[in-house]
């Protein structure tokens, strides 16, 4: 007796007959006809007709046939509101039912019913449910909870039952609490207003602790992404939370162990990089992340996209693990594309010829994706370890000679980059390159043996034969093809003047006259006048030295990288993307790695308190989400960096000293908006009031230049600076040191809306390009006509620097007093009126400790500052100094110091209208006195 | 979490869709056809697929697709894991989970799917405690059944594990003959280059249990040298603090075959290959080649190498092969060009050899590379890594079970290149 039965009633009137079955008298009947109707349900029937007749199944003892009924109710009550009303009843009823199996049925099946009439009535029952004695009961009751929520978030707010179910965080069933944390994190996924009332405290996460050891698999997974979501105070509680979550690294499910990884990835951020804890965890990280590898290969390919982010960010939980990732032959192609990413990633001078050799025998494999990645792999190596070059360029010479017609397009792609990276070493080989030059048919390996003739032109005889013959097809070509085939003739043509002039004239003209693209025209263009009117400065620009190109290829840009690092183990590990990218509904809310706060970070909140702030408080600061997309967006207005790397190709900025901004503009490379439109002439300006601003205020307290962009975030890019003030300007000084082995050029900088508005008064102008191992100061002038938006602290500044290798984000704290107006002193009547004016609860007090000096030289310190003094006076020997100043953006502080002769603390008291900007004054206060 | 579940047979049927909440249309899986549309062999399939409003997350087993359909962030591996954990349940209730069992099977089907997930959340899915939910079918209560009327495969109690803080096991089990077997299965996964050494060769191990005790019983496990696991991973039985303290496995078990650990011994250890390839292939201009090739034991510890089956993957340009093997039965498919030899026990004496011609399509280039073979292999009462178990202790019962322990050497993913 098998229940396949069921689905071969194909009769006409098939509808009729169950009708009549569903009203007999013979509860077997009854039941078989229900089996029937469910059968037909799933496999995508429309059985809806007989809705009436199921329901009034529904009130019977029998389990087995009540589960069938609400099964059947789950499915269809949407489409027949009025009738499943009548359900109501018995589901009330049945949440009183002795039996908690029937309870926890009831209440399950009540929460699947989307129909908002019946949600209302189902409130009652559920809150009972929450408290009901049988903790199968209570949990069933807390998933319920976010169903409803699902349906209506407003009732469930309404109702309390977000405090019911944080509530159950505290129960003593592990399994309840697993559950009301699955819920919670469903609910706090798609409404914002939850948050407030779900935050999650170092008291309830001890909770979850407790509970994570004795709850099911699912529930730890619930247990741990909620764990990694929370911030812990300080580097014990991160030390102590990680001690307690490693043993789940040995869980037999994968998602368990994989959200213990994103919890420990997370928080090893806050511990200190030398302590011996981080090293413990390194160390324990690796073997269940290799073990994730010998799992189900759908399993392996989830646990590759996040191994990928992880050897990025800590490449020493793996270094030592190549050989797991071997492809075997018989692996699925999306776990063979993947392991090879890893392979490079993991490359080192100690095992490149193993995994040489493992690339070559993947080269001849069948799968033409992979082998294609394969050769590809080979030139990364190549270009990633300089030992190997030359072996690398032997095996893809090997690969050549195979005559596979997309491996050697494969192979000629990756050799154009190999020249790039070792100039002057390969050359030899292009001979072997012409050879295959007719079996080239896909654009990117065309435009790479293009760019190569074109490079090489002086040592191929028949260059301009080979280039002539791509011309012929121009019109059809790939605009990439168009585009190098163009430059390589002007090359060519600048190479050997004498015979190529028909050529050049010829591509010129097909360029400029009978194409669309606007690209090439401009292109074409530009040639033609640079040749026209200055044969010299166009061999200078078109044939310069070319920048070396970087090691590392595909990174993921650090802040991408940080954000993903939260998000192991979700599907945004594995897009590689942050979530709000792609799923749809989310939250403004965007994860941040937390800092370590005893790390170098000069000011420990600058580096702690800037990038956690916004994550934990969205509503404090508006809109925190478009802010971060308004630095991306410089991202996405340049170009990527594989075009800028072709543009370069094409023509370098060999004088950048004489024109950088017309070559920017040459290039279009749309960085007009990024510079804030500044024109160039306020530079001179700039010039002329530094030597100025240096002789009549050297006293003005500029703070020592901190490191506000270490190399290792920068990809070789330090950037330390500090805030200045100079002739009624504000400067922020900045010094750019390269230490990549690489130049940099194309630098450019931008603020993102700040509290006061600050913005570059003109365009960044650095000496371009900055070779390696050499710094470069400027002062970039900046004024206040930006866009204002409060920040948390409100002194943080966030900057994007951009230069030739990618784009770079960091924040940093503008000190107070650069932003006093010399304007700020007050008549004495005007002062004695405001502070009477201003309440006496806006005073802010405060100590400054440890001055060494007295009322005179502060007074005359302060007024280097320009907090002007506008009155002493001698209160039982205390000198009381009565103080103005006033900001750029007109709001006026008043000051009374406190100085008791022979004692060094002061006491400060602040009066203002607006007391958020207080703490900040006190530490400029606090700055400027101890200067 | 996961909002739908589609079973769908390899020629694109929906066998059975599940949907746990709103109902998404079956249309969403048009997504999923047109990935799979793209591919040659079913097992390519990506596990992750987006669609505008859906990810398909699917795991392929018994050539069905079970494709899961997601809204929100969730964790892929959470949804990946439990599709597999629905595929073991159904081998578990039915020993299989091909199309044809679960269309017989569905009623409990579709119940289990209801059990297993809440609003997407998992709710039931220890063995035991949907055993006790809901009856695996036998014959003898479908005969009980039929004769009394009735249906007996919904329990009306609430199942006892599902709280307990052992969910897995239930209490009040009773056996007459009180027994406790553990397997411990390793399974080599190797690369063998063309030269006959080890490009890569670690250890993958289980220690799957069948255990019938009565009442609660409270088990220790310990091994003679347990320094060679390093990297484990338990079923939630075994208690972790004391693994990490003593090396010892002390778990109060499930009732009946669960796996209790399985354990992976990497690329730092040497393992010892048991088999050695010795093989001649070749092709030649002119539409046919060579092909020869012989096993031998080695580092076997005198014990035999039984169940050796060679598999050989021709490229495609292969149009036949005439070979002869002095041991067993070798068989060449022309469809997906795969050659199989399934020689039996090897024989150290006389070593199993096959040889004979290729025949290669005429005017194709010859292929490049050589088939990589793919050898298996089982090696009884052996473990190749050298585990042994030491003793096993009972307590919190009386009775004195029956203990037995059993090694075997399988080959994993064991490729030779040639």
């Amino acid at each position: 007796m098998t229940d396949s039965k069921y689905f071969t009633t194909t009769k006409k009137g098939e509808i009729f007959e169950l009708k009549a079955e569903l009203n007999s008298d013979k509860k077997e009947k009854k039941k078989e006809a229900v089996k029937k109707v469910i059968a037909s349900m799933t496999v995508g029937k429309d059985v809806s007709a007989l809705f009436a007749d199921v329901v009034n199944c529904m009130q019977t003892d029998n389990l087995e046939l009540k589960k069938l009924v609400y099964l059947y109710l789950m499915n269809y009550a949407k489409t027949q509101p009025d009738v499943a009303i009548i359900s109501v009843n018995t589901f009330v009823r049945d949440c009183e039912d002795p039996n908690p199996l029937i309870r926890a049925l009831a209440v399950r099946t009540m929460g699947c019913i989307r129909v908002d009439k019946i949600t209302e009535y189902l409130c009652e029952p559920l809150r009972k449910c929450l408290k009901d004695e049988d903790p199968y009961v209570r949990k069933t009751a807390a998933v319920c909870v976010a169903k409803l929520h699902d349906i209506n978030a407003q009732l469930v707010e309404d109702q309390g039952f977000l405090d019911a179910l944080k509530d159950l965080l505290s129960d003593s069933n592990p399994m309840v609490v697993a559950n009301a944390v699955a819920a919670i994190s469903e609910i706090l996924e798609t409404s914002d207003t939850a948050q407030s009332s779900l935050e999650m405290n170092s008291n309830t996460i001890n909770k979850l602790l407790t509970a994570l050891n004795e709850c099911t698999e699912w529930g730890q997974v619930f247990i741990l992404d909620s764990i990694s979501n929370y911030n812990p105070k300080d580097d014990k509680e991160a030390q102590s939370i990680c001690e307690r979550v490693t043993p789940r690294l040995a869980h037999a499910n994968a998602a368990v162990v994989l959200s213990a990884v994103k919890v420990i990835m997370k928080y090893m951020e806050i511990l200190d990089i030398n302590s011996d804890t981080v090293t413990m965890l390194v160390k324990k990280l690796s073997p269940p992340l290799v073990t994730l590898l010998s799992a189900e290969p759908e399993i392996q390919y989830v646990a590759l996209r996040n191994i990928n982010l992880i050897v990025q960010k800590r490449p020493d939980i793996l270094k030592t693990e190549m050989k797991v990732f071997f492809v075997k032959y018989n692996d699925p192609i999306y776990v063979k594309l993947e392991k090879l990413d890893i392979m490079i990633r993991l490359t080192n001078q100690g095992n490149i010829a193993q995994v040489l050799a493992e690339l070559k025998e993947y080269a001849a494999e069948v799968d033409v994706d992979f082998v294609r990645k394969s050769v590809r792999a080979i030139g990364r190596c190549a270009i990633k370890v300089e030992q190997a070059a030359e072996r690398c360029v032997g095996t893809l010479l090997d690969l050549i000679q195979t005559k596979v017609n997309y491996v050697v397009q494969e192979a000629i792609v990756v050799i154009k980059d190999i020249f790039r990276k070792y100039p002057n070493k390969y050359e030899s080989i292009i001979a072997t390159l012409c050879e295959n030059l007719d079996t080239l048919d896909e654009p990117e390996a065309r435009a790479s043996m293009i760019w190569i003739i074109g490079e090489y032109a002086e040592r191929i005889d028949n260059a301009d034969e080979l280039l002539e013959s791509f011309l012929e097809g121009f019109q059809d070509e790939n605009t990439q093809v168009q585009l190098q085939l163009l430059t390589a003739i002007v090359k060519l043509f600048l190479k050997r003047p004498t015979d190529t002039q028909e050529l050049v004239q010829q591509v010129l003209s097909l360029a400029t006259q009978d194409s669309d693209n606007p690209d090439l025209r401009d292109r074409g263009y530009i040639y033609w006048r640079l040749l026209s009117t200055d044969p010299a400065a166009a061999k200078e620009v078109v044939l310069a030295e070319k920048p070396l190109i970087s090691e590392e290829t595909d990174l993921i840009e650090p802040t991408l990288l940080d954000e993903l690092i939260c998000h192991i183990a979700s599907l945004a590990s594995v897009y590689h993307k942050p979530p709000n990218a792609f799923v749809e509904g989310r939250g403004t809310l965007r994860r941040s790695l937390p800092r370590n706060q005893s790390g170098e970070a000069p000011l420990g909140e600058t580096a702690a308190a800037a990038p956690a702030a916004p994550v934990q408080q969205p509503t404090v600061i508006p809109g925190v989400d478009s802010l971060i997309g308004d630095l991306l967006d410089m991202d996405l207005g340049g170009p990527t960096p594989y075009q800028q790397q072709q543009m370069m190709n094409q023509m370098p900025p060999s004088a950048p000293a004489a024109q950088p901004q017309g070559a920017i503009d040459l290039l279009g490379e749309g960085l007009d908006n990024l510079l804030g439109g500044g024109g160039g002439g306020l530079d001179s300006l700039g010039g002329l009031s530094d030597i100025f601003g240096s002789v009549s205020q050297s006293s003005f307290y500029t703070p020592p230049q901190e490191v506000w962009l270490a190399a290792n975030k920068g990809k070789g890019l330090e950037l330390t600076g500090t805030y200045a003030r100079r002739n009624k300007q504000i400067f922020m000084e900045l010094t750019f040191t390269n230490k990549a082995m690489q130049p940099m050029m194309g630098f450019a900088i931008q603020f993102n809306k700040n509290s006061f508005g600050l913005q570059p008064a003109s365009p960044l102008q650095i000496q371009s390009p900055l070779p390696p191992n050499q710094s470069a100061s400027v002062s970039l002038p900046l004024n206040t006509q930006g866009q204002v938006q409060k920040m948390d602290p409100l002194t943080t500044i966030q900057v994007a620097v951009k230069n030739n290798i990618g784009v770079f984000y960091y924040s940093c704290q503008v000190p107070m007093h650069v932003l006093f107006v010399e304007e700020g002193e007050m008549d004495k009547k005007d002062f004695l009126a405001s502070w009477k004016e201003i309440p006496a609860q806006n005073e802010v007090q405060s100590t400054i400790n440890n001055v060494q000096h007295n009322a005179d030289t502060v007074s005359q310190k302060l007024r280097n500052n320009n907090v002007f003094t506008i009155a002493k006076r001698n209160v039982e020997g205390q000198d009381m100094l009565y103080q103005s100043l006033s900001l750029t953006n007109g709001i006026r502080v008043l000051a009374e110091l406190k100085i008791q002769p022979g004692m060094s603390n002061f006491t400060l008291s602040l009066k203002s209208r607006v007391q958020d900007i207080c703490p900040a004054i006190q530490q400029a206060f606090d700055g400027i006195l101890h200067n | 979490m996961i909002h739908s579940l589609f079973i769908i047979n390899s020629t694109g049927d929906v066998v059975l869709e599940k949907h746990w909440k709103s109902v998404v249309n079956k249309s969403v899986c048009d997504y999923f056809f047109e990935a799979q549309s793209k591919l040659s062999n079913p097992d390519d399939v990506a596990p992750v697929i987006a669609t505008p409003h859906h990810y398909l997350i699917n795991i392929y087993r018994s050539s069905l697709y079970f494709v899961a359909v997601v809204t929100t962030e969730v964790p892929p591996l959470f949804v990946i894991e439990f599709l597999h954990r629905i595929c073991d349940t159904f081998e578990d209730y039915f020993k299989d989970c091909s199309e044809s069992i679960l269309k017989e099977h569905f009623v409990i089907v579709y119940e289990l799917l209801d059990e297993m997930l809440d609003n997407g959340f998992p709710l039931a899915v220890e063995s035991n405690v949907l055993k006790e939910l809901i009856k695996p079918p036998n014959l003898l209560r479908s005969i009980t059944d039929t004769v009394t009327g009735k249906s007996t495969s919904v329990s009306d109690t609430l199942p006892t594990g599902q709280l307990s803080n052992i969910p897995w096991r239930r209490t009040g089990v009773k056996y007459t003959n009180n027994e406790a077997y553990f397997d411990i299965t390793e399974e080599i996964d190797a690369i063998i280059d063309k030269s006959g050494t080890a490009v890569i060769a670690e250890i993958q191990g289980y220690i799957d249990c069948l255990i019938k005790l009565s009442g609660m019983p409270d088990l220790t496990l310990s091994f003679t040298n347990p320094r060679l696991l390093d990297d484990v991973s338990f079923h939630p039985c075994v208690r972790f603090k004391r693994w990490e303290a003593e090396k010892i496995l002390s778990f109060v078990p499930p009732d009946g075959h669960f796996r209790m650990m399985s354990y992976h011994i990497g690329a730092s250890n040497t393992v010892a290959i048991p088999v050695y390839l010795r093989h001649n292939i070749s092709f030649r201009g002119g539409s046919s080649g060579r092909f020869e090739v012989t096993i031998g034991p080695k580092q076997t510890m005198g014990k035999s190498i039984e169940d050796v089956v060679l598999e050989v993957p021709f490229p495609k340009c292969v149009l036949n092969v005439t070979l002869t093997c002095n041991q067993g039965k070798n068989s060449f498919d022309p469809v997906s060009k795969l050659m199989t030899w399934d020689v039996g026990k090897i024989d150290p004496a006389k070593l199993p050899n096959i040889k004979g011609n290729i025949t290669l399509q005429t005017g194709v280039p010859i292929p490049e590379s050589n088939p990589v073979i793919t050898v298996m292999f089982t090696i009884q009462q052996m473990a190749v890594s050298g585990l042994k178990v030491n003793r096993l202790d009972m307590y919190g019962e009386k009775y004195k079970p029956f203990k037995g322990v059993k090694y075997i050497t399988r080959a994993g993913k064991f490729q030779v290149r040639t």
